[in-house]
Order: structure tokens, then C-alpha cells, then sequence
């Protein structure tokens, strides 16, 4: 009987392809835009989230502009700052713009960040040959530096640069690491965007030696346990409060973690929205299907009469109509799970996206036809299924 | 003693017309008893279909009793009704009624489907109506590749598939021409030898001969006609 009902609502459906065609239009709009959303913006946020992952997990960072008073603070405020109860590590950032000569190749407005020995304990995949700098380096401020690939090039080229000198800001450092060449850019310096392509590292004692750096104005503190990160703020909050006498604006304490948090949620509710939008689409697919229903039982008004004087009961007249609607928002459904997996495909690696069927996607393309073809079909069915025989059978 | 099929007392059957009620049908008394061979003659508009549409439980009488194989019909319900038509009753229209888009062997079926026949047995059964009215080659043709005459064996093959207690025939030779008519008038008379008993509706005293008995519709009345000398 149920075998039957298939067998008669696919036939109908043959018999008016392109009217079928048309009519699950709006679903396999609605459906398409719905997983090609879903899986776009999941596959952002799962992306973003990694990346976090990668360089921020477990991480505050800190501004620390001070007041004209007292701007920035001494190793010695850093000291009292890596004293606090689960703080892991702290490693400030310090950025100045340089210049770097190798056999009177010049690189200018190279970007030279001074790091500390914990830094790279954090970062341990960040120096790909060669060797990161341990904490004898920061003691006795040793000259000494990583370059990245693109510096490496410019400078030595076809040679390899470790145990090599070159000259940052007329001084000789001896190189003594090459940074891997994907590591993706520090947050913070993602943040501060100093959008070169070279990169330079050297010990931040030595860089705090260097003219026109007296003092930190920026860090960052590594938490253990990532559970109590707001004690870890709290306290580092009382600490420069003190340093800088409670001036306003005087620091700033970002928590990465709360980042992307927000990020996440922000774009938990681009996904609803765009989500609801695509729903129009949907609701009016369904109209769509409903209007089509009502036209095939009118049509088939005689059918339906004969089928009653036949023996057919109104449940069986009903579930005839209702699973030719759901199959015909099914079909829509279906068509649309193809085309949006197809389009986020495409999008993804335009994007350079890695792409990941998202199957929320497709059980809410799926499942949301499914319920377009009962909701939508449920008036049409009832209609046929309560339609009198006698009159039905004398509109012949 | 034969068998009652059915009895009709005092059958009423009343349109509302806006606010005018136009009585068709003004008290009908039959008994019909198993075999019986009936023809319903009466000119048109006099409620020879409507009266064919209570007996096959499609249409409920406004007043009066209707007794159909010891069930009063009126205390049933639209699902008990819906499996009297496809058990008890087989129908035979003017036009046919056959499912364009279905092959004669489906449209035979149809009644079997209802009857939730496995469709092993459906289609053995089917087969064996069709061969029954002489259509052993036309199975799987589709009703518009079939004449008139052999769309409406079609139809009286489905009408006997569930091997109904009684069948019911509206101006089954109404679209035919003389001598297709007569042929599945033939058809019938078989059917009634072979124990069917049959309930036929027509305006043609001619066809009407075939019959055994004749009941004739004058002024929402039921008279028993005169058992003319057919054979
Ligand atoms: N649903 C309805 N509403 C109102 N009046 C109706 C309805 N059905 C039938 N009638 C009226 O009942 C009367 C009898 O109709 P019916 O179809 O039974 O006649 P009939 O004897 O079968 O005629 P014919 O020989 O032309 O088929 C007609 O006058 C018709 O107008
Ligand atoms: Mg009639």
C-alpha cells in the first residue's frame, strides 16, 4: 500500500517534470543556501578556531603603555608579573622597524621583534633549523638572531645562514635559527599588521639595550591551567594598577581565549541569520509545493472520487498526496544537498579552505525539506481526502 | 428461501437548494435478494443515479433505512463504508472511469491495492478477470489504446475483484454504440448466471429487457415494473 502510494506519486511527478521541476525550485534554492552557509561558515570558524588554537590558546596578552610618569615596565615588574599563581611564563613583545645588510645587500623597514627564551618554549615548532634562544642568551644579551625564510633568501641566498653574521641597525648578530616557513605570524603582530614579509628575532634583553627602548609596553602571560585565566587577570590587573597608580588607560589586557569566545559566538549568529534568510527561501518553496498540491487535486478530482467508490479510505487518500508533497520536497531537498555541497566546495577552495562535509548541513537541508513536504502538504491531502465521491465522480 | 441483499424502507433523499428543498428520492422501499438481475429505469433527472449512489454507500439517504447485508448503513462509520465499496460492491460507470495513465491489468488492481491483496495474488487475479471478459491480449494496454467496449469489460473486471456481493452498473451501455452495447450486455447476463446479482440503471427499455426484473423511478417513487418475456 505504502510501496503503492511511492510507485503513483513518483509516476504523477514523471508525468509533470517540468512542472515538478518548477515547483521544487524554491526548496532546492532554500536547501542549496542553507548548506552552503552552514558549511562555509563552519568551515571559517573551524579554521579560525585551530588557528587560535595555535596561537593563542592559553595566552593573555598585554598593552602596557604605562604613563608618561612611568611608561612600560622594567624586568623587574616582569618578574613580580611571572610570580603570579599559575602563571606559566611571561615573554614580552618588543617590535622596532630596522634595518638588515648582509655584503652590502640592505633590507630596509625590516620588522625586528625582541623575544624571550619562554616565548619559544610556547612556540616550539617556530624554528624550523638551528636553534631557538635559552635563557644564557637573555643573561648575557648576546647578539645573536633568527630570520625567516624571506630574509634568508635576500640575504643568503643559495648558502645556508646558520653560524653566518649580518648586521641589524649597523650591529653584527650571528644568525642562529631559520623560523619555519609556514608558522603562521604571531596574533600580536598579526594585530599590529606590519605587514612585511620579513621577519627578524633577537634575544629581547639585547633589543632593550638598543636605542629608543628603555622599558615593555607589551607582553604576553602563559597560563597553565587555562580554567582560572580570570584569577591570572585579576591579579595582573592589581600588579599594573600599582605600577601605574591607577591611572585610566594606562594598560590594556586582552584575553584570547574570551577572543575567541566572542569570534565563535559572533559567528554562531552569522550562521542563524544567514540561516533565517535562507529559510525565506524555504517557506516560499514550500507555498510553492502547497499551490502545486492543490492544483494536482483538483485535477485529479475524478481519480480521487474513483477511488473512494473503489474502496479507498481517506487515510489512504491522504497519505498518497502527503508523500507525493514530501517527496517532491525531498527531490527539491536532495537537488539543493548536491548543489550547495558542490558550491561550498568550489567556495572552499577558492577560499583555500580545507573543505568538511558539515553534516548539521545536511540533516537540516534534509530534514528541513522533509518537513516543508508535510507541513506544505498536509492542507492539500486533507483537501483530497475529504473530497465527497458523488461530486468528485459527476465533475466527469 | 433466497437470500436478502438488501432492503430499502421509506428511503428519503433530499438537495437543499439555497433555501429550497428539492425531495428526488420520496420514499423508496426494495428489497433485492441474491441473483437477482435488476434493472432501474426512469427518465432522466428522476434519481436513478442518486438512488444507485445510496445503494453503494457513496451517498447517506436523508431519512429511512437502508439495510445492506444485515448492517444498517446509517450507524457506520466513513472508514466501514470505505471497505463495504471495496468488498461488497463493484461499480460499473457510463464512462468507464478507468486510470488513464495505468494499464488495463493495473486498473484491475486498483480494488485489490485497497484490499491490501499481496501483489503476487493481485496480479494472478487480475489476470484471471481480464481473460474472464475476454481481454487475455489487451493486459497491459493503456485504457486510450482500448475501444469503448473493451474499456468497459476493463472496468466490470475490476468491478468483480474482490468477488462482490452486489454490482452496480450506472448506464453501463450509455457511451456505447448498439452493438458493443449489447455484447457487454451479454457479459452481463452471464455474470448472472453465474450467481451475481446485479443492479443496473438505465433510461432504455431495450437494455433494460435483459434484466430479470424491472424497477422504474416515477416521481421519486419506486414502482415494480412488468417482468417483460426476454429469452
Ligand atoms: N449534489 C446535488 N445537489 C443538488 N441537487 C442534486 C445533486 N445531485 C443530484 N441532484 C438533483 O437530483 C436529481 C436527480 O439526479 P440524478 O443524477 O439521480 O438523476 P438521474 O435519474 O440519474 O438522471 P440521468 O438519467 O440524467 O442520469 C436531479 O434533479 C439533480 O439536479
Ligand atoms: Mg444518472
Amino acid at each position: 500500500m505504502f510501496i503503492e502510494s511511492i510507485k503513483m506519486s513518483w509516476q504523477n511527478i514523471s508525468n509533470n517534470k517540468m512542472r515538478s521541476f518548477l515547483t521544487t525550485l524554491g526548496i532546492i534554492i532554500g536547501v542549496t543556501a542553507i548548506i552552503s552557509l552552514i558549511t562555509i561558515v563552519q568551515g571559517l570558524q573551524t579554521e579560525i578556531t585551530s588557528q587560535f588554537a595555535e596561537l593563542g590558546a592559553g595566552k593573555i596578552a598585554v598593552q602596557a603603555h604605562g604613563t608618561p610618569l612611568k611608561q612600560g615596565l622594567s624586568d623587574n615588574d616582569m618578574e613580580n608579573i611571572s610570580k603570579i599563581e599559575n602563571v606559566a611564563g611571561v615573554s614580552p613583545n618588543l617590535t622596532f622597524i630596522s634595518s638588515a645588510v648582509k655584503d652590502g645587500i640592505v633590507l630596509e623597514n625590516v620588522p625586528v621583534e625582541g623575544k624571550n627564551h619562554t616565548f619559544f618554549r610556547y612556540n616550539p615548532k617556530l624554528v624550523s633549523r638551528g636553534r631557538p634562544f635559552n635563557i644564557l642568551d637573555m643573561e648575557s644579551k648576546n647578539k645573536i638572531c633568527i630570520i625567516n625564510y624571506a630574509v634568508s633568501q635576500k640575504l643568503f641566498f643559495g648558502e645556508d645562514p646558520i653560524g653566518q653574521t649580518m648586521q641589524i641597525g649597523g650591529t653584527t648578530y650571528e644568525v642562529k635559527g631559520v623560523i619555519n616557513e609556514d608558522a603562521t605570524s604571531d596574533v600580536m603582530s598579526l594585530m599590529s599588521g606590519t605587514g612585511s614579509d620579513y621577519r627578524i628575532i633577537i634575544p629581547y634583553t639585547t633589543a632593550m639595550g638598543m636605542a629608543g627602548i628603555g622599558s615593555i609596553t607589551s607582553f604576553e602571560i602563559y597560563v597553565a591551567d587555562t580554567d582560572r585565566t580570570d584569577e591570572v587577570i585579576d591579579e595582573t590587573e592589581s600588579i599594573l594598577n600599582q605600577t601605574f597608580n591607577f591611572k585610566d588607560d594606562s594598560y590594556r589586557i586582552i584575553n584570547l581565549d574570551s577572543l575567541l569566545d566572542t569570534m565563535n559566538t559572533m559567528n554562531d549568529m552569522m550562521t542563524a541569520v544567514l540561516a533565517g534568510i535562507a529559510s525565506i527561501a524555504l517557506l516560499v518553496g514550500g507555498i510553492g509545493i502547497m499551490n502545486m498540491m492543490l492544483v494536482s487535486v483538483s485535477e485529479r478530482t475524478t481519480e480521487i472520487g474513483l477511488r473512494k467508490a473503489l474502496g479507498a479510505e481517506p487515510v489512504s487518500i491522504q497519505i498518497q498526496f502527503l508523500i507525493e508533497s514530501i517527496f517532491l520536497s525531498l527531490l527539491g531537498g536532495f537537488l539543493g544537498l548536491v548543489l550547495g555541497l558542490t558550491i561550498s566546495y568550489v567556495a572552499c577552495i577558492a577560499i583555500g579552505m580545507t573543505f568538511r562535509i558539515s553534516y548539521l548541513a545536511i540533516f537540516l537541508g534534509v530534514g528541513f525539506s522533509a518537513a516543508v513536504g508535510i507541513i506544505f502538504g498536509w492542507a492539500p491531502a486533507r483537501k483530497a481526502s475529504l473530497l465527497n465521491p458523488i461530486d468528485a465522480l459527476r465533475s466527469l | 428461501m433466497r437470500k436478502e441483499i438488501l432492503s430499502m424502507q421509506n428511503i428519503v433523499k433530499a438537495y437543499q437548494m439555497g433555501d429550497e428543498e428539492q425531495i428526488v428520492l420520496k420514499g423508496i422501499n426494495l428489497k433485492v435478494y441474491e441473483g437477482e438481475f435488476i434493472s432501474v429505469l426512469g427518465p432522466s433527472g428522476s434519481g436513478k443515479s442518486t438512488l444507485m449512489n445510496i445503494i453503494g454507500c457513496l451517498d447517506i439517504p436523508t431519512s429511512g433505512t437502508y439495510i445492506l447485508g444485515g448492517r444498517n448503513i446509517s450507524n457506520l462509520t466513513e472508514k466501514q463504508l470505505a471497505r463495504i465499496r471495496n468488498k461488497e460492491i463493484g461499480f460499473v460507470f457510463q464512462s468507464f472511469q478507468l486510470l488513464p495513465r495505468l494499464t488495463a491489468l493495473e486498473n484491475v488492481e486498483l480494488p485489490l491495492i485497497y484490499a491490501r491483496v499481496s501483489p503476487s495474488k493481485r496480479r494472478k487475479r487480475a489476470e484471471e478477470l481480464l481473460i474472464k471478459v475476454g481481454l487475455e491480449d489487451k493486459m497491459y494496454h493503456k485504457p486510450t489504446q482500448l475501444s469503448g467496449g473493451q474499456q468497459q469489460r476493463v472496468a466490470i473486471a475490476r468491478a468483480l475483484a474482490n468477488h462482490p456481493t452486489l454490482l452496480l452498473a450506472d448506464e453501463p451501455t450509455g457511451a456505447l454504440d448498439q452493438k458493443t452495447g449489447k455484447q457487454v450486455m451479454k457479459l452481463f447476463e452471464e455474470l448472472n448466471n453465474e450467481g451475481h446479482t446485479i443492479i443496473m440503471i438505465t433510461h432504455d427499455s431495450n437494455i433494460a429487457k435483459h434484466a430479470r426484473r424491472i424497477v422504474k423511478i416515477l416521481d421519486g417513487n419506486l414502482v415494480e415494473g412488468v417482468v417483460e418475456n426476454v429469452y
